[in-house]
């Protein structure tokens, strides 16, 4: 009797306490989905907000003028001669004549305003390709400054009081009549992907840093891959098992660990200061990288090489094969999807990385494109880095946009090694 | 009941050695790290013969072949004490190439291990990196021939450049066989050739050693009795390291003479 | 001969040298025999010769540029009298200006002293690298050359190239092997040199414990404030105050991420939400650096000032908010591996006693898999004191010795960025303290990434 009456207060505690365990189990559950989804949340909010403020980057507003070839070009020996030529009057006459009715000078210093003063270049390039045009008169579209190009996007406030404008009411009318009129149009921004660093919105581009970042993976790729796969193969099929290979091992589980801008010191003092490469250059970045890559590489490199069934190196060693032969002969492609695999992930990495950068001078203002890997030259992290700086409303849509070209990259490059695991993927 | 708890003192009964040696082991002892997995063992094995190895699992018979190719140096704890000749060569001597020695002497592994390459190119391996073809004609014959020994041109012949993956059990294992068998060796190990097969491919592989003893010397490490029985000249059974009985086959299955190795043949050692 | 030029010329012989050896091979043997009768594959006595005639004018290329620098650079200086008796840090502006001439043909500009003995110099050096250029050529192409004919007089036919071969091959993989040791070497000579220098100019007491910090040290002694102070202690404050923001967004989310995903989550499910945290992992800090400091520091300063709160634009809390956001996938995979260790027996055990789900989890998987977790986060918070960009765009640059998170503080890694970034001269306190900071930096990653690794192995074995 007693016993049944135990059992059954047992049961009845259970369930009492039944429905407050429940309540919390799924408290637990919902905490754990809240807490996932605020790494999700915070990734749509991360590409709405750098999608949304880089798109309009990629374009660029142009104002058609009608140009006259006839008066301020100056020809030498049938040529343009590009010194003595005024290409300035020729955009601001032309200007003059699509707004006759502006003509104080505080006015129309306005005026000139509305075109990008890299518009200059665009016209001795068009006399360059076509240079029947001189004496006669064309219709050409003109890159606007960075100004009027926020404006017509619609990126400043036009109820805004004027001495908190970037932009002044004379201008706001004339662009107005333009757009009315149909003389501005919205082209491919091409000056974001032909043009290096500048100090005027509209010009700057990224391909001057795009340049280096190639360059520097280069040298990051030809350096860090045979090493690290030299060293892969070592640790895995000649070290002897001693306390060397143990420490080999620690070291470099611990270099992968070790702050990206450690590095960096590391190349300021070694690469720069003792062998004497030049600052700021692919070389010296692509060497650091090269440096902070190798351990991921070594790493996986590891990884693909004891995933070989052993079977495969005793039937080698069994018909007379040496040691280094069966390496080179099976290990080594049968591994080498997984190696490439792990240095694409390297590479992705080494791409995206701009602390070590910072300290080897690759932040400097770099207008040109870099040709060799000793030209100074900047990195696109970097390039983000110097962009997201500035204070003009223009340059943080060129940053917003920079990223979205680094993060296509990286998505290209994550992919690709996604595509050669799964196509290499190998049941043994 | 004696000679069953002292296996320390246990003297190989039988004929461990032979006329005309062409494999000739001496005291031989394999220490990994602390496990003596090999005690004092000395046979001898004759050429154009088969001799099957036998005993329980663990009693070293796959160590001792593995002595003969020196498969074992490339476990970095193995230690061997003790000679081996090849044809009154010590493989073990400094100036011996394994390479060159595992070129004399191959092997055939437990599960078939064929390269995932073609089955041509499975064939062609060893004599490419020995260098035994001129020019490819010959290296074709080679492969046709190999593969013609090892009983597998036939199935084989009009498909040489897939994948040695693709075929079945008992072919991949052949094609195992007529890899070894193209490097031309003098004697070939085989480690439980049978033992991931099938009756039919077992039965296969047995005819195909009847035939392939007539040119080498195989020593055959077996699970099977019968299969000892069929295909070997002269057994040696292993126990806990040490080599116990070796005698002609017939003498062994018929009248063994230690009791250990009664034991085993009646079953009452697994 | 351009560096170029002679690297093609040294490939080009050292293709030379495999068709030399590999003919001899073959002609060692009778030509009627068979070439099995070699020791090796003609094949190996040409990678021999390869290695012979390639590896040692590389080598010693290697080695003459590490020095070269240095040595042309004494050279140079040891022509001017009125130079070399000058400070070290003087002759390192006037090397500078130098090279500057000399590579980008940009004259430095006005005022700088020594104008002439620059334009002097820049000729001078020109020439000795010439002369080094062309001592180097002649001497690695003889090297190897040197080499050919060694290897091609032992070729015979019982020669063992193979095994020689493979021996030096065996040799170039330890020695790649080797270049992360050189690494962590390289790390840590270059770090403590420069940083022996500094603690020279500034007492080692008064950087670990000096409470200002205001590296501006002025250009001349007779300015004000010239001294500078190197107190670190602010710069660790404000450190540590921004990984425990980050640790607390990070450690709880990264955990109860880990736990969902593994115990509830259907696979359906995790499939989707796993590549998606893996794309949080591989966007590039300074992308975080810009959201932190453009879309979440402007955010929290308005949202501070509808409450009333004066929220800093470069707050430690904006800063350590993204950070954390950014060590969530590090933690999460690390406290997944760590739960995967568990014995599924053991939460088995638990779930027969009639446990609810999380009571197993909270009960038995945690504290049995806590060994694992808190190495995963020693990690993680070492990840966290090293990361750069995030504070450097978010964080601020003024030392303050505070903790409370709305305001701006700065960080070590940002001091090391702003200590080095722009024209400096190597040798000044300021630049030292770069060092000493990254000597500092190391020390501590080091030891959170070693205490952390090992507390994370012994872990794992102890459910081996």
């Amino acid at each position: 009797m007693s016993k049944k009456n135990l059992s059954l207060s047992t049961q009845q505690k259970v369930r009492k306490s039944l429905s407050s365990r429940y309540k919390k189990e799924t408290l637990f559950q919902y905490f754990g989905l809240s807490s996932l989804s605020v790494g999700i949340i915070f990734l749509v909010i991360f590409f709405y907000s750098v999608l949304s403020q880089g798109f309009s980057a990629f374009t660029q507003t142009y104002i058609s003028l009608k140009v006259d070839f006839s008066d301020n070009l100056v020809v030498k020996n049938n040529k343009i001669d590009s010194i003595d030529s005024n290409f300035d009057a020729i955009i601001r006459s032309a200007l003059r004549e699509r707004f006759p009715e502006v003509n104080n000078r505080r006015d129309r210093r306005e005026l000139y305003k509305l075109i990008s003063i890299g518009a200059v270049y665009q016209l001795i390039d068009h006399l360059d390709m076509s240079p029947g045009d001189v004496g006669s008169r064309e219709i050409l579209s003109f890159p606007t400054s960075s100004d009027v190009d926020m404006y017509v996007k619609g990126n400043i406030d036009r109820k805004l009081d004027e001495s908190k404008r970037t932009i002044s009411n004379n201008q706001m009318m004339w662009i107005d009549e333009l757009v009315e009129k149909g003389e501005i149009k919205m082209k491919f921004n091409s000056a974001l992907f032909s043009n290096g660093d500048s100090r005027e919105p509209e010009l700057a581009g990224i391909y001057s840093a795009l340049k280096g970042s190639f360059l520097m993976l280069f040298i990051t790729l030809i350096v860090s891959f045979p090493v690290g796969i030299a060293a892969a193969i070592y640790l895995e099929e000649f070290a002897p098992k001693n306390k060397i290979s143990d420490l080999i091992e620690v070291n470099i589980n611990n270099l992968a660990a070790v702050p990206s801008i450690v590095f960096g010191l590391l190349g300021l003092a070694v690469f720069i200061n003792w062998f004497g490469i030049p600052r700021s250059s692919p070389l010296v970045g692509g060497l650091v990288l090269s440096l902070l890559t190798l351990p991921v590489i070594i790493i996986s490199s590891r990884a693909a090489i004891t995933a070989i069934p052993p079977s495969i190196k005793e039937a080698a060693l069994g018909v007379g094969a040496s040691h280094m032969q069966v390496v080179a002969h099976h290990i080594l492609p049968l591994a080498f999807p997984g190696m490439l695999t792990g240095a694409i992930i390297g590479m992705s990495r080494a791409l995206g990385e701009s602390a070590p950068l910072l300290m080897i001078g690759m932040v400097a203002f770099i207008v040109d494109i870099p040709s060799v890997i000793t030209d100074p030259s900047s990195a696109l992290p970097v390039q983000i880095y110097l962009w997201a700086d500035s204070p003009e409303r223009a340059f943080a849509e060129r940053t917003s946009a920079a990223i979205i070209i680094l993060l296509g990259f990286l998505l290209t490059m994550n992919l690709l090694a996604i595509y050669l695991r799964k196509k290499f993927e190998r049941k043994w | 009941m004696t000679a069953r708890d002292n296996i320390e003192d246990i003297e190989t009964i039988g004929n461990p050695n032979v006329e005309n040696p062409f494999i000739s082991a001496k005291n031989v002892n394999v220490h990994y790290g602390d496990n003596h997995a090999i005690k004092d063992v000395s046979l001898q094995i004759a050429k154009n013969q088969v001799i099957a190895l036998i005993g329980p699992s663990g009693c070293g018979k796959s160590t001792f072949i593995r002595c003969i190719n020196r498969m074992n140096d490339t476990i970095d704890i193995a230690k061997i004490t003790g000679k081996i000749s090849l044809d009154g060569e010590d493989i073990y001597s400094k100036e011996l190439d394994p390479v060159i020695l595992r070129a004399r002497v191959g092997m055939v592994f437990q599960k078939p291990n064929p390269f995932p390459k073609s089955i041509y190119d499975n064939v062609a391996y060893g004599p490419k990196i020995h260098g035994l073809a001129k020019d490819r004609n010959e290296l074709d014959e080679i492969v046709a021939n190999s593969l013609q020994k090892a009983g597998l041109y036939e199935e084989v012949s009009d498909r040489l450049d897939e994948s040695g993956l693709s075929l079945s059990g008992g072919q991949q294992q052949r094609l195992c066989i007529a890899r070894t068998i193209a490097v031309n060796p003098e004697v070939i190990l085989m480690d439980e050739p049978c033992s991931a097969l099938d009756p039919i491919a077992t039965a296969r592989i047995e005819n195909l050693i009847d035939e392939l003893s007539e040119k080498f010397s195989i020593v055959i490490v077996t699970h099977s009795m019968q299969q000892a029985a069929r295909v070997s000249q002269r057994v040696a059974y292993f126990h806990l390291g040490r080599l116990v009985e070796v005698d002609d086959t017939e003498k062994v299955f018929t009248n063994p003479s230690h009791i250990l190795t009664q034991d085993y043949i009646t079953g009452r050692i697994g | 001969m351009k560096l170029e030029t002679l690297f093609l010329f040294l490939i080009a012989l050292s293709i030379i040298s495999y068709y030399i050896a590999m003919r001899r091979a073959i002609m060692s043997v009778d030509s009627q025999q068979s070439i099995s009768k070699l020791h090796s594959m003609p094949t190996y006595h040409g990678y021999y010769a390869v290695i012979c005639s390639f590896v040692p004018p590389m080598i010693i290329i290697f080695l003459w540029l590490v020095f070269e620098q240095r040595v042309i650079s004494t050279l140079l200086i040891s022509n001017f009298s009125n130079i070399k008796v000058l400070s070290q840090g003087e002759i390192n502006l006037f090397l500078t200006n130098v090279q500057n001439t000399l590579y980008s043909n940009l004259f430095s500009q006005d005022g700088t002293r020594f104008q002439s003995e620059i334009q002097q110099a820049t000729i001078i050096l020109k020439s000795y690298q010439s002369i080094s250029r062309i001592i180097l050529s002649v001497f690695a192409i003889a090297v190897s050359i040197i080499g050919i004919i060694t290897v091609h007089r032992k070729i015979n036919q019982n020669y063992r190239a193979r095994n020689k071969f493979e021996n030096a091959v065996s040799k170039l993989l330890m020695t790649s092997s080797l270049v992360a040791i050189f690494t962590t070497i390289g790390i840590v000579l270059s770090v403590l040199f420069e940083s022996f220098r500094f603690f020279n100019e500034v007492s080692f007491w008064d950087f670990i414990f000096g409470t200002e910090w205001s590296p501006q040290t002025a250009l001349r002694d007779d300015q004000v404030g010239s001294s500078g102070s190197f107190g670190i202690l602010p710069l660790f404050v404000g450190t540590i105050l921004i990984t425990i923001i980050a640790m607390l967004v990070a450690g709880p989310i990264g955990l109860m991420t880990a736990i969902y995903l593994g115990q509830y989550a259907s696979p359906r499910f995790r499939n989707i939400a796993k590549p998606l945290l893996e794309v949080l992992a591989g966007i590039p800090t300074v992308v975080y650096g810009f959201f932190a400091a453009l879309t979440l520091a402007p955010f929290l300063r308005t949202w501070g000032e509808s409450v009333g709160l004066n929220v800093a634009s470069e707050s430690a809390l904006a800063a350590g908010m993204v950070m954390g956001i950014m060590i969530i996938p590090l933690i999460s995979s690390l406290s997944d591996d760590a739960i995967n260790a568990v014995p599924i027996a053991m939460s088995e055990g638990a779930l027969g006693l009639g446990s609810t789900e999380s009571e197993v989890i909270k009960k038995v998987v945690l504290p049995a898999a806590l060994p694992g977790i808190v190495g995963g986060f020693l990690l993680a918070i070492s990840r966290a004191i090293g990361e750069t960009m995030i504070v450097v765009m978010a964080a601020g640059l003024s030392a303050n010795l505070t903790v409370n998170p709305l305001e701006a503080v700065t960080t070590v890694t940002v001091q090391i960025v702003t200590l080095l970034v722009g024209d400096q001269e190597f040798d000044s306190a300021k630049t030292l303290a770069a060092f000493a900071l990254g000597l500092v930096l190391f020390i501590v990653t080091l030891g959170l990434n070693v205490f952390g690794l090992y507390i994370v192995r012994k872990y794992r074995e102890q459910y081996e």
